[in-house]
């Protein structure tokens, strides 16, 4: 979770990723950070997120998108 | 049958009668019925296409469906005596094996489409070229376009992905499927439904619902007055114009973007206003398409509002797809370690949006103009996403005039001019013809002759021009009001006020509503363009 934090500060620093809720909804993240998330995502942790996973629910807050890497992780 | 006919308005209220009278169980299939014999006045012949489009998202849903089971039944059965990496592999290979079967699907319905709405586009292109080395060229094919098949290909087919991806379960009766993919309000212009939203809706019983039915009227007759008062009234001043451009340079093409975007805003939300709202009466809820788009701030935003299904078809399937395929996640890591991350993003972003946008102007029609329309909006998006920095550092700089209501309005201006120059490719239909348009327009030729008079030779008198003004005025009223909340949920407590309203717009669909006016009043732009 730390390193994913850690990913999601570097594109927004002004950001406080581990409270925020509505990334998506609010438009803090666009489709230019959702494809270097995905890129970012794939090194990091090895998981390869696919185009029917990237939905608002997934990526509206860290927390969110850390249980979908843990989730396509142990599919 | 056109919706501004009355046959089709004698069409809903029989469906109506029929839909609440049929016993609840077999509504649906008064619904299929209804839309067969809706689909029938296009052309008998037109029959072939839509019913291949359905037979064949059944076979290939259902051959996905079963290698779906076959993948969680196996890894089901091995998930202790296989590792996670086997386990893995397993399941690339099963998803590549079932994408194996989309592809199937997706060749031949677009095939199909791509043959009978983009050959003659094609052979004309290639006749262009052929010219050049003054060798004998090709006829061009004359195929018939089937009502609505832009609209239900991609429906049905962003159903088939679906299903690929899981997220829906295929429908295993093949007349529900039928109704999905030809249910009869949403055939000739959108919205682009979701099987997720829809499929579920259209076969479940609905008791008849005063409220429910009187608001679907009430959205339908707010279709007819934003489409027979508004834009079937301006598109006769648009016509004179674009009958002999040339003549109408400088002033008038501004005159002409202001008119267009007037009537496509009023055409286009009218013509969804009138199909939700049949929707709507029968208890059927359908994706909205429009969110006051003309408020936008930025054309990255217009487009979320406007058209709404259909961006975020483009933007689900194919958009996301593209930017994370393997080819584009490598060149991402690559550029990455060279140009730093954000480049890379950019990069991949970039493409993948130059892809899209090229195939939304493709979509929009078989012609250059379109093409060159998708490219501008592409453009626009991808400067103004470079400048993001600029704008956020100038944001900073004047906090007071940024945050201010003019600055706001401003841009909203901006947006909705921008949007309107870029759109006149659409009347024009000539790339080269349009550029020099718009070139006149900075020499504002004829702005005198213009308001000396000549605005009222264009097919339109003060009285038709005072008329459209008050209709735009309700309608920027209702939308504004709406911001708030639903207006008619408003107004149902209030049922003399409702009525007085409601009648006061029949009668103003009655009077002011430009018939007979020698031409077709009654095509719709999108229904017309993407037959």
């Amino acid at each position: 979770m730390e390193k994913l934090i850690e990913m999601l500060t570097e594109l927004h620093p002004d950001v406080d990723f581990a409270t925020a809720e509505d990334l998506i909804d609010d438009g803090v993240l666009d489709s230019l950070d959702i494809v270097s998330l995905v890129s970012q995502i794939d090194s990091e942790f090895g998981v390869t997120i696919p185009a029917e996973e990237i939905i608002p629910e997934n990526f509206n807050s860290a927390e969110a998108l850390f249980a979908l890497i843990t989730r396509l992780d142990e599919e | 049958m056109l919706f501004a006919s009355y046959g089709f308005i004698a069409f809903i209220a029989v469906m109506l009668a029929a839909y609440y009278l049929t016993p609840a169980r077999w509504q649906w299939i008064t619904l299929l019925v209804g839309s067969y014999v809706f689909y029938a006045f296009a052309g008998l012949e037109c029959f072939v296409f839509i019913l291949f489009t359905t037979v064949s998202a059944y076979i290939i849903s259902r051959l996905i469906e079963r290698e779906i089971k076959k993948e969680n039944d196996y890894v089901a059965a091995n998930r202790d005596t296989i590792s996670k990496e086997e386990r893995k592999a397993y399941r690339a290979r099963a998803k590549k094996k079932r994408f194996h079967i989309l592809l199937w699907g997706l060749f031949l319905n677009f095939g199909v489409l791509a043959v009978l709405k983009y050959s003659a586009f094609a052979v004309s292109n290639v006749n262009s070229i052929i010219a050049l080395f003054g060798a004998k060229t090709l006829s061009l094919p004359s195929l018939i376009v089937p009502m609505g098949i832009s609209f239900y290909t991609f429906q049905t087919m962003g159903y088939l992905i679906d299903v690929y991806r899981a997220k829906v379960t295929p429908e295993r009766n093949p007349a529900k499927l039928a109704l999905f993919v030809s249910f009869f309000p949403q055939l000739v212009q959108g919205p682009i439904s979701r099987f997720s939203e829809l499929g579920a809706q259209l076969t479940a019983p609905h008791r008849f619902n005063a409220k429910t039915v009187s608001f679907g009227l009430q959205r339908v007759l707010w279709g007819y007055f934003k489409k027979l008062v508004i834009a079937d009234r301006v598109v006769i001043a648009i016509k004179t114009m674009l009958d002999s451009p040339e003549e109408y340079r400088g002033a008038y093409v501004l005159l002409l973007i202001l008119l267009y975007s007037i009537q496509i805003y009023a055409d286009f939300t009218g013509g969804i206003d009138i199909t939700v709202g049949v929707a709507e009466a029968m208890g059927i809820k359908l994706a909205e398409n429009f969110d006051r788009p003309f408020s936008s701030k930025s054309t990255k935003e217009y487009w979320r509002r406007w058209h709404i299904t259909m961006g975020s078809w483009f933007r689900d399937y194919i958009f996301m797809p593209i930017s994370v395929t393997r080819p584009m996640m490598k060149l991402n890591k690559a550029m990455a370690g060279k140009f730093g991350r954000v480049a890379a993003s950019k990069t991949v972003a970039y493409i993948a949006t130059t892809v899209t946008w090229f195939v939304t102007g493709l979509w929009h029609g078989a012609a250059w103009n379109f093409i060159v329309w998708g490219l501008l909006n592409c453009l626009v998006i991808m400067i103004s996403e470079a400048l993001e920095p600029t704008y956020k550092k100038f944001h900073q700089r004047f906090p007071r005039l940024t945050e201010s209501k003019a600055y706001s309005k401003f841009m909203s201006v901006r947006t909705f001019m921008l949007m309107g120059v870029i759109r006149s490719l659409d009347c024009y239909g000539n790339v080269g013809l349009t550029f020099a348009l718009w070139g006149s327009m900075f020499t504002l030729g004829g702005l005198g002759e213009l308001l000396s008079g000549g605005i009222f030779e264009l097919g339109l008198a003060a009285k038709d021009f005072i008329i459209v003004l008050v209709a735009v005025l309700v309608v920027y009223a209702v939308s504004v009001a709406s911001v708030k909340g639903s207006v008619r949920e408003r107004l149902y407590g209030r049922p003399v006020l409702s009525a007085c309203l409601f009648g006061a717009l029949l009668i103003a669909v009655i009077m002011f509503g430009a018939y007979g006016v020698g031409y077709d009043a009654s095509q719709f732009i999108y229904g017309d363009r993407f037959r």
